[in-house]
């Protein structure tokens, strides 16, 4: 026998380790990725969570995809999530907003960090652009980074990543598909159409000409005002020109 | 996204061992379990063994500094813990004659399908093969061409110079040759 026969036999005998030995190790050490599956605003979830907080989230049907993506290796589901934990990931789920839910970001920089905490202050049914979370951050050039940070996001839903549009004010992509992202948008109260629509036509603020403040156009308080007092604004800058000021609510000025 | 290279694995380990631990289970158990399994020759010793080395390696990580962690070679590190548990085993047949080494590699294989059947019939003849090498040699051969290990880290799991292993899986390799010429000669 060739001696390169002979090796090849040799790693052919490389074999792979039986179904439940990784399981059997990662409880052993408590290190499995543990889940629940809960109700989320449009489908069911699986959110994960360690001792520390809430880890990560996917919606029930990209689990695999998920579970690939994000490097979790074994996984175990688990009937509830932890009582500290169970409350308020509900409440989170219901409200759109995280609140007090102590969600561990641990693994991921600092700037993906930035990003994902500076996303979770968008309220439900608004929407910012990428821009705005890079000026928020400090990072003004950073808006591509924004986007591959946000794209790679652990725990969507929870932190509200589908709030964030392209910076023209289209809503965009998403990493589960654009339908799911208009479908999130549209489950708060959102219509995504009409967002698309001023995108169109070029329009990235509204501002009421009784106040003279601008702000995002999904702003909750841009919401109120009426029709025949919105004036619609391409820039910041057009905005500032014709003496209107930034909302304190939705900080236009930061894009 | 999916991919995680060896260095990035080492950084998530010194940054956080929980969080880390799944990704290196994950990269080192077919090896470690491919290569315990040609040692020990049993499936569920192989099975216990990589089982406790994973077990070991996570509490001796956690008391480890970050530092230490960072300059750790995990590969080679594991091997240690892994062939330490081999010995160990080995030991305690010795001690418990009943207990006689099995073939239980081929025995839990074998069934009906020919394929299978094929396949553990290969697996006979490499136990034998190897089990009649010197413990030293088996090892090493086992480590280097079955696990696929570089010698820097067979050199860290055995605590032995590499060219002293390089020269015993050269020897492995020469004997397991001339065992597989005399099976050929018998056979005519």
């Amino acid at each position: 026998m060739t001696s390169e026969r002979l090796t090849r036999e040799l790693t052919a005998l490389r074999t792979t380790a039986p179904d439940g030995l990784r399981g059997r190790i990662l409880e052993a050490t408590g290190t499995a990725c543990r889940f629940a599956v809960l109700d989320g605003p449009i489908g069911r979830l699986a959110v994960f969570f360690n001792d520390r907080g809430i880890t990560g989230c996917a919606p029930l049907e990209h689990f695999d995809e998920y579970v690939a993506a994000h490097d979790l290796g074994h996984t175990i589901e688990v009937d509830e999530l932890p009582r500290a934990l169970a409350g308020r990931t509900r409440r989170a789920l219901e409200t759109g907003r995280l609140k007090d839910l102590p969600v561990d970001l641990s693994g991921l920089s600092d700037f993906q960090q930035d990003v994902l905490r500076t996303t979770a202050t968008i309220p439900p049914g608004e929407i910012r652009p990428y821009g705005w979370i890079a000026a928020a951050i400090g990072r003004p050039g950073a808006v591509r980074a924004v986007g591959s940070a946000l794209n790679k996001n652990p725990v969507p839903v929870l932190i509200p990543c589908h709030r964030v549009s392209k910076s023209d004010g289209h809503v965009g992509n998403y990493a589960y598909g654009p339908q799911m992202k208009r479908a999130l948008l549209s489950a708060e109260g959102l219509d995504p159409d009409a967002a698309e629509s001023l995108a169109d036509r070029n329009v990235r603020y509204t501002g009421s000409d009784t106040t003279h403040i601008y702000c995002h156009p999904s702003c909750h308080a841009a919401q109120r005002t009426k029709v025949s007092h919105t004036v619609e604004f391409k820039s910041a800058g057009d905005a500032r020109k014709r003496g209107y000021r930034p909302c304190k609510l939705c900080r236009p000025a930061a894009a | 996204m999916a991919t995680t290279t060896p260095g990035h694995l080492q950084e998530r380990l010194v940054a956080d061992v929980d969080e880390a631990f799944p990704a290196v289970v994950e990269r080192y158990i077919d090896g470690l379990y491919s290569g315990v399994l040609r040692l020990t020759n049993e499936r569920t010793a192989a099975e216990d063994i990589v089982q406790e080395t994973f077990v070991r390696a996570h509490g001796a990580l956690h008391r480890y500094t970050p530092q230490r962690r960072n300059e750790l070679r995990v590969s080679g590190w594991l091997w240690t813990i892994a062939l330490n548990l081999c010995r160990n085993r080995a030991r305690d047949v010795k001690r418990r004659p009943k207990n006689v080494p099995l073939d239980s590699v081929a025995e839990s294989a074998a069934t009906d399908d020919p394929a299978t059947e094929a396949i553990a019939a290969v697996d006979t003849t490499w136990s034998k093969r190897l089990r009649s090498l010197a413990d030293h040699e088996r090892t090493a051969v086992v480590l280097r061409h079955v696990v696929g290990l570089s010698y820097r880290d067979m050199s860290t799991a055995l605590d032995r110079p590499e060219g002293t292993l390089k020269s015993d899986v050269h020897r492995g390799l020469k004997r397991l040759r001339i065992l597989i010429e005399d099976e050929g000669t018998n056979a005519a």
